[in-house]
């Protein structure tokens, strides 16, 4: 039988990351969209949505028939449990991603209001976020985890420095206000994106060492 | 001696003959609850839950270092009384193993040996008969038949008749060395039932080979391997975060 679980949990764990794998990719070629005003990249993201969405019925599928046939105890059980709550965020991650696509579809279909400075690095950090609370899934490594939860406070940081910024330029045109509220609500999707991140890296960590972590401070 | 603990060891180590079953056991035991014994063939469960009312002496080879105490009692004091002893701590086995005789005798069987020998009112007898059936959830099924021998039973019946006989002795401890592994399903889960009854009244130490059955029958539970305690703890805690790797091998199946 063990052998038989563990061929079921290594194909979850695969399945994981290459959901993740699209989520981010799918956020990242948002940006593209943005920053390069390439409109034709944003049906590449509803692709990946539609993957997505597959990827996550599929493996809730499988947590629940995993949890049926073999009633997982210790590491396994909170590997079910919480890779069954990584998908849920993995699922959000991409619907921010589709949020962010009609945001960006109004912001080409007008002039460049600014030079995104601050947007990009916000993304970036994101990005790793992401990215490395899925190496914490994967490895296990609760340091990395913990790194990824510390970072939410640098995205926080950017997301008011981008909503103060675009405030000024609306109050000093309002012209440009659909295309300011646009990138900001641009930023608060790069800001829940983040949080998913986080959610995520505290599942790992309880995943890997049945401690709750969330709603203190690390 | 802390008297939340109905059963503690310090330093136990048992051999048989020149095989060493128990290393260094030093375990506390809470009054009152139901804690399971768990681990693979071999690792030492039956040996200890066998301390405890010095049954392993029967065996025969066997020397023993450290000290066991029930209720707070050395059991090795000179003062102790194996009788008495055995009289606070039941036992129930793995095969029900009621006498070859009636239902009635078996229940009175514990208390005619204790009565030094006085002659014990009839009256008095058939209401221990009826008081330690009833508490077994035994006596609507056999009340019409307590003259029939209790071997003609079914085996979820003869262990409960088993644990039945223990209690007008009034025991403090219950060991139950597998009690379940002879019966079904559904056996299974009458024996559980009582358990939860009994417990409160009654501390159970209980070894079990099967996981599910510690799970949802136990409050703590005690993971042993090669005649060592690794870890020991809510039942709870082991199987969603034991703290140690041996102990969530063992759960998960993944050894023994």
């Amino acid at each position: 039988m063990p052998k038989k679980l563990d061929d079921e949990l290594n194909g979850l764990k695969r399945k994981v990351v290459a959901m993740s794998d699209l989520a981010q990719s799918m956020f990242q070629t948002a940006m593209r969209a943005l920053i390069d005003r390439d409109e034709s990249l944003i049906a590449k993201v509803q692709e990946m949505e539609e993957q997505v969405d597959l990827y996550q019925v599929e493996i809730d599928e499988a947590v629940v028939s995993l949890m049926a046939v073999f009633g997982p105890v210790a590491l396994d059980l909170r590997f079910a449990l919480m890779v069954a709550r990584i998908n849920t965020e993995l699922e959000r991650i991409g619907d921010q991603s589709m949020n962010m696509c009609e945001n960006v579809r109004l912001l080409l279909s007008e002039p460049e209001l600014k030079k995104l400075v601050d947007l990009p690095r916000m993304a970036d950090v994101a990005a790793t976020m992401v990215r490395d609370s899925l190496s914490a899934f994967e490895s296990g490594a609760t340091d990395v985890a913990r790194n990824v939860i510390r970072a939410d406070n640098t995205v926080d940081a950017l997301y008011d420095q981008i909503f103060r910024e675009l405030l000024t330029y609306m109050m000093s045109d309002p012209k440009t206000t659909a295309r300011s509220l646009a990138l900001i609500l641009t930023a608060g999707s790069l800001e829940r994106i983040a949080d998913h991140a986080t959610n995520i890296a505290e599942e790992v960590i309880y995943m890997v060492k049945g401690e709750d972590v969330r709603h203190q401070e690390l | 001696m802390s008297t939340e603990h109905a059963l503690e060891t310090r330093d136990l180590s048992l051999w048989y003959g020149d095989f060493q079953a128990l290393y260094d056991v030093s375990v506390a035991i809470k009054k009152g609850i139901i804690t399971s014994l768990i681990g693979p063939s071999g690792c030492g469960k039956t040996t200890l839950l066998r301390c405890f009312n010095r049954i392993n002496e029967r065996y025969g080879n066997v020397t023993t270092t450290g000290t066991i105490n029930v209720l707070g009692k050395n059991i090795y004091d000179e003062d102790v009384s194996l009788f008495e002893l055995r009289k606070s701590v039941g036992m129930v086995f793995q095969r029900p193993n009621p006498l070859p005789i009636s239902i009635y005798e078996n229940v009175v069987f514990g208390l005619k040996t204790h009565s030094n020998g006085g002659p014990l009112k009839r009256a008095a007898l058939d209401d221990a008969v009826e008081k330690a059936l009833r508490e077994v959830f035994l006596w609507d099924d056999v009340k019409d038949r307590l003259k029939r021998k209790a071997t003609t039973l079914q085996l979820e019946q003869q262990q409960k008749l088993c644990i039945a006989r223990l209690l007008p002795l009034k025991p403090l401890v219950i060991l139950m060395d597998e009690p379940c592994s002879a019966l079904d399903a559904e056996g299974t889960e009458a024996i559980e039932q009582l358990m939860a009854v009994l417990r409160g009244s009654y501390t159970i130490l209980i070894v079990t080979h099967n996981m599910a059955q510690a799970r949802r029958a136990s409050d703590e539970c005690i993971y042993m391997l090669l005649g060592r305690i690794i870890e020991h703890g809510p039942t709870l805690d082991i199987f969603l975060r034991p703290r140690h790797k041996e102990t969530e091998n063992y759960v998960e199946g993944r050894y023994g």
